[in-house]
């Protein structure tokens, strides 16, 4: 399989204090779900801003192939105050895939209704954001990143806040679009139950890589990422 | 009073100015950077004591030094060089000294100000008219134009990044916008005050609107209107323009926000 990213022994530190990441290596194959686990402040969230490049590696090599990187923050808010419609979210983020000058297209529209139907939204489209649940929200920025047709697409914390069956339901939507698409999906968590069913590999991030395998090769201790026998 | 012909061209800035303001004021208030009209103003209040000193028409210089300014500001934060706030602060108090500076150099620093600051009927050229429909009309297709990429960088401005939308260029435009917007609107409604016509008119629409598309169009509304009761205003009651025209739009936000009290509190009740 093809390389979607690769990253060579890469170090990052904010400032002068100590490195929030030393020394990763990290290959992700094209079309891989990858889950990204480990303790607060463990470095997950810094390794996927270095991915997308909003953040430069202070040491090391980054490579990422797909060009097309959709991105779902933690605790994925807008931080506009105006009423923003679920179509309204969603087309924003097909605005990378269409022409930037003048109205949207036919075919952009459609993207956007396609986007919205695939995260199970359909029938609150015109609906306000702020009416929805936070599962429902989830739902749509998700929605907003897909209708960019990402190649690549980068979920922080996606399910914070929403309950174990949203998240759950996040999850194997995750996996099922992932699969239609043949888009490469890294997952990042403080916490894996609610991933551990749909995904093939996790990686436990704390500062530096200290497991990278299937997660039934997991110990059971390791389950609770920030327990402190979770490094080796 | 439309016989009169300073109240005519008066009216035809204001329109402009009326629909143009919140227009711009709509992408700096979803950015949270509502004050930074302010801080354009206070550089523009540099830009007409240059023109006083140089002898140079104002609301050139005003518009020259209040896009470089803007754009100060904008690369400044870009750049991570300052938070936001830092950032407006060295342009702001960079820019009202600067223009007490010159002003007083140039033997200016009289009633002839207050016009600028506050407002004034009796100020706007034909000139001057020509330019500020122009440019005004020019600013308002070009928002219309980049409608949906400003917006995606309003809506998530780190995900536009991610997706490779030129960001940087777009949030520079917008603030290259709120300066032109100043330059044009200093006439009638005046540098001190401009910035509450690029915000006032987007907080009550926000509170009454159903979409970010709605919210643009109704604070577009309120914005003409404001200008045009303040106007009609300050000529029967004697009164500096930017003032009246302002307390018209801080009313409105009054208004939409009684308007949705209601729903608020059958909300809290309902809970």
């Amino acid at each position: 399989m093809p390389v979607a990213v690769r990253l060579e022994h890469v170090s990052f530190a904010y400032g002068p204090g100590a490195p929030a990441l030393r020394d990763v290596d990290l290959t992700v194959e094209r079309g891989e779900f990858l889950a990204i686990a480990g303790p607060n402040g463990g470095g997950k969230t810094t390794l996927l801003r270095l991915i997308l490049g909003l953040e430069q590696p202070t040491a090391g090599r980054i490579e990422v192939s797909p060009r097309r990187r959709g991105y779902l923050p933690q605790r994925a808010q807008t931080p506009i105050d105006a009423p923003l419609t679920v179509r309204e979210l969603v087309s924003a983020g097909r605005v990378p895939r269409s022409r930037l000058l003048g109205p949207a297209r036919g075919s952009d529209r459609r993207a956007v209704r396609d986007a919205i139907d695939r995260v199970g939204l359909g029938d609150r489209a015109d609906r306000r954001l702020a009416t929805l649940s936070g599962g429902q929200q989830q739902r749509a920025f998700i929605a907003k990143a897909l209708a960019g047709e990402p190649e690549l697409l980068a979920l922080d914390e996606p399910t914070t806040g929403v309950d174990v069956e949203a998240q759950e339901a996040i999850a194997a939507l995750l996996q099922r679009l992932g699969r239609e698409l043949g888009m490469t999906i890294l997952y990042v968590s403080h916490e894996f139950g609610a991933v551990e069913d749909f995904v093939e590999r996790i990686v436990l991030i704390r500062e530096r890589v200290v497991f990278d395998g299937s997660p039934s090769d997991l110990p059971g201790v390791w389950h609770d990422p920030s327990h402190a026998h979770a490094a080796p | 009073m439309l016989h009169l012909e300073f109240m005519r061209l008066a009216f035809g800035a204001g329109i402009v100015v009326g629909l143009l303001a919140p227009a711009v004021g709509f992408f700096l208030v979803q950015r949270r950077l509502s004050l930074i009209g302010d801080g354009i103003g206070h550089v523009a209040f540099a830009g007409v004591a240059l023109g006083y000193l140089l002898d140079l028409p104002l609301v050139l210089t005003a518009l020259v030094v209040s896009v470089g300014g803007a754009l100060s500001i904008e690369g400044l934060r870009a750049r991570r060089r300052a938070a936001g706030d830092q950032a407006l602060a060295l342009v702001f108090y960079t820019g009202i000294a600067g223009g007490v500076v010159l002003v007083s150099a140039a033997g200016a620093l009289n009633v002839n100000l207050f016009q600028f600051l506050f407002g004034s009927l009796l100020t706007v050229t034909r000139t001057d008219l020509a330019v500020i429909a122009g440019l005004g009309v020019g600013a308002l297709v070009l928002i219309a134009v980049l409608y949906r990429p400003l917006v995606a960088v309003v809506v998530d401005e780190e995900g536009a990044r991610v997706s490779n939308l030129p960001v940087v260029p777009l949030n520079a435009l917008t603030a290259a916008l709120a300066a032109v917007t100043i330059a044009l609107s200093m006439r009638v409604v005046g540098i001190l005050l401009i910035a509450a016509l690029m915000v006032l008119p987007v907080i009550a629409a926000a509170r009454v609107a159903w979409s970010l598309r709605s919210t643009i169009v109704i604070s577009m509304a309120i914005g003409l209107a404001s200008v045009l009761a303040g106007i009609t205003t300050a000529y029967y009651a004697n009164l500096p323009p930017g003032g009246t025209t302002v307390l018209v739009a801080a009313a409105a936000v009054l208004l939409a926000e009684l308007r949705s009290a209601p729903a608020h509190l059958l909300h809290r009740l309902a809970r």
